[in-house]
């Protein structure tokens, strides 16, 4: 219930926000944080939750943003049957991975998962329609009422994706198939005789995590009014992913999310005062920080500080 | 008449071109405590592996409770009533001792979670570890991860319970520990398969023993004709 208020909250709050007079680019910035709290969420449900390591999530949001483009070029779709395709075929590709998890695990399952953006990236650069290398420039369409642009309009549109986002990774996390996906985590074998249906239960995580990361990516083309492969596939999107929610904490649904509020807004700073490169070293720096001094991310700190208070 | 309650008829398992198992037929009554033994390689595991499913036999027939099994994943005999422990403890080990037996309440037996704890607490007590209920599992000693391999196996509410040298590398007491409550399983009617290096407590626990060499049964009897048996002390006790 408490949640339930919380998440209402943080809706109302983006809306609000979305039509007073702040300055655009905040909205411009928020946008790209909030689609990370969508991408750090939805790879914890199969990383942090289950175990598998997934380094392609530029697969997932790339495809998403390209399903949308299609759509939108085609039938001049709108946003929210964009947004949809992006999770249908998100959630495709995510079956399709997890069917891999039958052969393929640890290292060579994240190796797998590399390979599968690569080979996103080089379909999308041969494919004529949507641009090959070069990419298409978008026109947006008109912004619908109440907003009176179309970025604050796609920030809003992100903060519902990423409550929504939240909201499944949660019920996922206290409810049995988050008991199921962290047995797996730790023995696959003795998950599967303790009458856990792993492969089941890794088809689920995959297919929920992939239909978020598709659907995060669907708007990105309109934010952009433009797509082109290499961003779009970029590695950088399943680093980030990854390094987020180890940050944050991998354990609990809060902790990608308190990972891409934090990291998130420190590469927009960064990029602002400094410059583009060095955001990614920041995202380098603070991950091998927090792998070596705090496994257990933001998190986990938190768990230890009040541990030793309350003794 | 009272059929047995597994059933194993003619099933061979090969890798490639070694035979690990070549037409083991056995039969498990209900409730009986049975010893399964031979030399390392001899194929024990890989015919408990294909009982409990994390192997899939090549040849024949397995059957529990008089339905055909051989075909069905690990978690489904399970559900259906095979339990086991591993060789080498496999806890999840970032969850406590309780939660460790929540899993197999979940998925297996349905319960609610405050039923399901109350059941968890149940077993642990038993089998003398209530008072690690809340440590995590990776805090454990070997003796106590032994026991919780038993524990989360019996949370499942089997009928069979397949046990996978539970006492390897336990001292004399900690042996005798692990055997009393392998007996207190037994007593509740839970048939159980004891595969064993330590003849002293296969041969006190069983009923009933078969000795496997190079993936056949060479020798079934009570106790006394196993190790009386001369093609086991040349295959397996070194005499």
């Amino acid at each position: 219930m408490k949640y339930a208020i919380g998440a209402a909250l943080v809706v109302i709050a983006a809306f609000a926000a979305a039509l007073s007079g702040m300055n655009e680019y905040f909205f411009y910035a928020a946008y790209i944080v909030l689609t990370f709290v969508v991408l750090s969420t939805a790879w914890n449900i199969l990383g942090g939750y289950a175990g598998y390591v997934n380094f392609g999530t530029g697969a997932f949001f790339g495809l998403g943003s390209y399903s949308a483009v299609v759509l939108f070029k085609a039938l001049e779709a709108p946003l929210l049957v964009q947004i949809l395709a992006g999770a249908g075929i998100g959630a495709a590709l995510g079956f399709g991975v997890g069917i891999m998890t039958l052969r393929l695990r640890g290292i060579f399952f994240a190796i797998a998962t590399v390979a599968i953006l690569f080979i996103m990236e080089t379909f999308m650069v041969n494919w004529r329609y949507v641009g090959g290398a070069t990419g298409l420039q978008l026109l947006r369409p008109e912004v619908m009422a109440p907003f009176d642009s179309y970025t604050r309009m796609l920030f809003v549109v992100m903060a519902l994706l990423a409550v929504i986002a939240v909201s499944i990774a949660r019920y996922i996390q206290v409810g049995w198939i988050g008991r199921g996906l962290r047995a797996i985590r730790d023995s696959e074998e003795a998950a599967e005789c303790s009458g856990v249906p792993t492969l089941k239960l890794k088809l689920f995580a995959c297919v929920v995590s992939g239909a978020l990361m598709g659907a995060a990516g669907a708007p990105m083309p309109m934010y952009l009014s433009f797509i082109e492969p290499a961003s779009s596939f970029s590695l950088n999107w399943g680093v980030s992913a990854l390094a987020m929610p180890m940050i944050g904490g991998t354990g609990h649904w809060i902790g990608p999310v308190i990972g891409a509020l934090l990291l998130g807004s420190i590469q927009q700073i960064v990029t602002v005062t400094i410059s583009n490169e060095i955001n990614v070293l920041v995202v380098g720096v603070l991950l091998v920080l927090f792998v070596v001094l705090a496994p257990d991310g933001i998190v986990g700190l938190f768990r230890k500080w009040t541990r030793r208070s309350s003794r | 008449m009272d059929a047995p309650l597994l059933q194993i008829k003619q099933v061979s398992k090969h890798f490639g071109g070694f035979t690990a198992l070549s037409g083991v037929s056995l039969d498990i009554a209900r409730g009986e405590r049975f010893g399964l033994i031979g030399p390392n390689g001899s194929g024990k595991t890989t015919l408990i592996n294909c009982i409990s499913g994390s192997l899939r036999n090549d040849a024949g027939s397995i059957r529990f409770e008089n339905s055909e099994i051989s075909g069905l994943a690990a978690y489904q005999r399970t559900r259906r009533g095979i339990a086991r422990s591993f060789q080498i403890p496999r806890p999840f080990h970032t969850m406590s001792v309780l939660e460790n037996l929540l899993v197999p309440s979940a998925y297996v037996v349905h319960l609610r979670e405050a039923e399901a704890e109350a059941k968890a607490m149940e077993i642990l007590s038993s089998i003398g570890l209530a008072g690690k209920a809340g440590v995590l599992a990776s805090q454990l000693s070997q003796v106590e991860l032994r026991k919780l391999e038993l524990a989360r196996a019996m949370a499942a509410r089997p009928r069979l319970l397949i046990s996978d040298e539970a006492m390897a590398g336990l001292a004399g007491a900690e042996v005798d520990e692990v055997l009393e409550i392998l007996f207190d399983l037994n007593a509740k009617g839970i048939a159980i398969i004891m595969i064993e290096h330590i003849m002293q407590a296969v041969m006190r626990f069983s009923q009933r023993v078969v000795c496997l060499d190079a993936g056949r049964i060479i020798c079934e009897g009570t106790p006394t004709e196993i190790v009386g048996n001369p093609e086991v002390q040349k295959a397996y006790l070194g005499a």
